[in-house]
């Protein structure tokens, strides 16, 4: 009798999936396919309907794309800009998270440093890369005046015009947008594991450091993973801030990302909507094989073993019981 | 058992304890200055005149200029009005979409046995990640052969399908539902649809709570997918309007920057100080569960 009740109702699973389903076909599914379809198409202009696939070469977007050296330019950006704000960012997560979760002093105050450090993270990355701009403006932005003030400077700097500057702007931007959020996270990680574990260590003799490194670290190793993914995929998908932070991208494309470039290849300029359709799918396929390897490296080594083990068994076991 | 278990510092041990103290203070005390100078910065000069502002960039003190700065703001280019008009209704709308398609799909995977269940969450879990630079040269491109552009529901239509929300959801309906419930309900003779509405959207409502939150600053604060839809004035998002401020019009106003630098962030900041504690626990829930 259950089971027929289960057969009945199973409709409903299909009936409620509907609306998630036609809306995924229509505004993601099919869109992918049509950015896959354009890539190998000659799509170029802002006010075309339709277009053909290319006879001649068909890879001829993709080769464009790689041969191009504001591509490439654009790629060592993304690549540098994120890496130099992951790292300060989780060494400045994993401090705070030792300090927070230590359970021999507690810091007091951790809720209003917590609230105020995820507070950049909510606020509109455009509003905060036209607001840093502001900030680092010549010659009346606010530090400017702060270092005229202390005393470091004589006349006014022009920070956004040394590419070197810009770019370290925006790593910063980009830190302290995150640093927060990467904490919250790492944090809520450690408060998941067994106490237990803990006292034992402390039992052990074991001291602050120790226990950060050989208990804490490898228990949240699973978040810290996590974290590593979502931020490598935002990294390289980074948009708001380079796009804003300075008109152009500053001097010598030095803010230039890969996300900036397909979006201005396909709607500005000429409208090379073919080439920066071919971008995202270059783009697409690195964030792939970057999460694949990350997962890959990350993963639990004791638990692969013992799974190739049982693999192995459970063949020998086959091969036996067929008499081989 | 804390004050009995401690073992009694030597005065060496202790004093290393005090500057350890010390140092974690003053470290967070730093950092907590680098999160809020900014935003204090921001929001002072958006009440000073664009002379004072040009003599000193730096003020604790906020003046009286905001008025003044207001209507300057309004004769220009950047239309608050219209970006908060626009943004809201963007921003609501993909909000309540997202979160009632999202349990439902989410309880559809969670509650009913059926065939296709765990293929169907298995590709939710692996298009959770997909960036939306690849489909939106596509999605523009079928927008515009359809003439969607510059049309806000294709902004927040997409919202019904979000592949990590069904997650958290999905997550969430796990541990809090119990087939009891159901089972009561239709012993009770209620439908399946009814049941959904009226008992399980109750008991998903600390879910909700915090997904719509996020759901709503994210959508508030998108860039890239209305920077490519939307090219007429009067449908333009906040966000976008925020360029508009960098531009020759407001070349020597910097109160009027500052103020409409704060104004698109004000429904945030309001938001966050309501709710910052459920927002900062709803981050380290998210991550717990993902």
């Amino acid at each position: 009798m259950g089971k027929k009740k289960t057969l009945n109702y199973a409709k409903y699973g299909y009936i409620f999936s509907i609306p998630f389903v036609v809306a995924y076909l229509i505004f993601s599914f099919y869109p992918i396919i049509n950015t896959f379809l354009i890539a190998f198409s000659d799509l170029v202009g802002p006010a075309r309907k339709d277009y053909n696939f290319l006879t001649g070469d068909i890879f001829e977007n993709f080769k464009k794309v790689l041969d191009n050296p504001i591509f490439k330019k654009a790629f060592m950006n993304t690549l540098k800009l994120w890496i130099c704000n992951f790292i300060p960012q989780m060494v400045i997560a994993l401090l705070l998270t030792a300090w927070f979760t230590d359970t021999r002093s507690k810091v007091k105050g951790q809720g209003f440093f917590k609230v105020v450090f995820y507070m950049p993270n909510i606020i509109t990355a455009a509003t905060v890369a036209i607001l840093f701009s502001t900030l680092f403006g010549d010659p009346v932005g606010p530090m400017n005046d702060l270092l005229k003030t202390l005393g470091f400077i004589d006349k006014p700097v022009k920070f956004l015009t040394k590419a070197n500057v810009a770019q370290n702007i925006v790593i910063y931007i980009q830190t302290w947008m995150w640093f927060g959020y990467t904490m919250i996270t790492l944090i809520s990680g450690v408060i998941g594991i067994d106490p237990a574990i803990f006292e034992a260590a402390e039992m052990d003799g074991s001291n602050r450091f120790q226990t950060f490194i050989y208990i804490t670290i490898p228990c949240i190793r699973t978040i810290m993973l996590f974290t590593l993914v979502t931020s490598l995929i935002g990294g390289l998908n980074m948009f708001d801030i380079p796009k804003l932070f300075i008109a152009n991208s500053g001097p010598n494309y030095a803010t230039y990302t890969t996300s900036v470039f397909i979006q201005s290849k396909a709607f500005e300029g000429r409208n090379l909507r073919n080439e920066a359709a071919a971008a995202s799918l270059i783009m697409f396929v690195i964030i792939v094989i970057c999460s694949a390897a990350l997962f890959y490296i990350m993963r639990d080594k004791d638990e692969a073993e013992a799974r190739k083990l049982r693999k192995q068994a459970l063949k020998q076991a086959k091969l036996a019981s067929k008499g081989v | 058992m804390a004050s009995n278990g401690k073992v009694k510092l030597s005065s060496g041990a202790q004093k290393l304890e005090t500057a350890r103290l010390v140092f974690i203070y003053v470290v967070c005390v730093i950092l907590t200055v680098l999160c809020l100078a900014p935003f204090w910065i921001m929001l002072v000069n958006s009440t000073r005149s664009s002379a004072s502002i040009q003599e000193h960039a730096i003020s604790f003190i906020p003046s009286k200029y905001l008025m003044d700065n207001w209507s300057k703001v309004l004769k220009q280019s950047f239309n608050p009005f219209t970006g908060f008009k626009n943004s809201i209704i963007v921003s609501t709308c993909s909000t309540a979409l997202a979160v009632y398609f999202s349990s439902l799909t989410a309880y559809a995977i969670s509650v009913y046995e059926w065939k296709l269940k765990n293929a169907f969450f298995s590709f939710i879990v692996g298009v959770m990640m997909i960036p939306s630079q690849v489909t939106m040269i596509g999605f523009y491109q079928m927008a515009y052969k359809f003439g969607w552009n510059n049309q806000l529901f294709a902004l927040f239509l997409p919202a019904i399908a979000s592949p990590m929300m069904v997650f958290f959801m999905r997550q969430y309906l796990q541990g809090a539902l119990s087939h009891e419930i159901i089972q009561s309900a239709r012993i009770d003779g209620a439908g399946e649809f009814y049941t959904f509405n009226k008992i399980v959207l109750p008991i998903m409502k600390p879910a909700i709570a915090t997904q719509a939150i996020f759901s709503f600053v994210s959508s508030w604060n998108r860039l890239f997918e209305p920077m490519v839809l939307i090219s007429a004035d009067e449908k333009k998002t906040l966000p976008m309007m925020v360029s508009l401020l960098k531009g020759d019009t407001y070349k020597q106003e910097f109160g009027c920057i500052y103020l409409g630098l704060f104004l698109t962030v004000l429904p945030l900041i309001i938001v966050y100080l309501l709710l910052s504690r459920y927002i900062v626990a709803g981050v380290a829930l998210g991550s717990v569960k993902g």
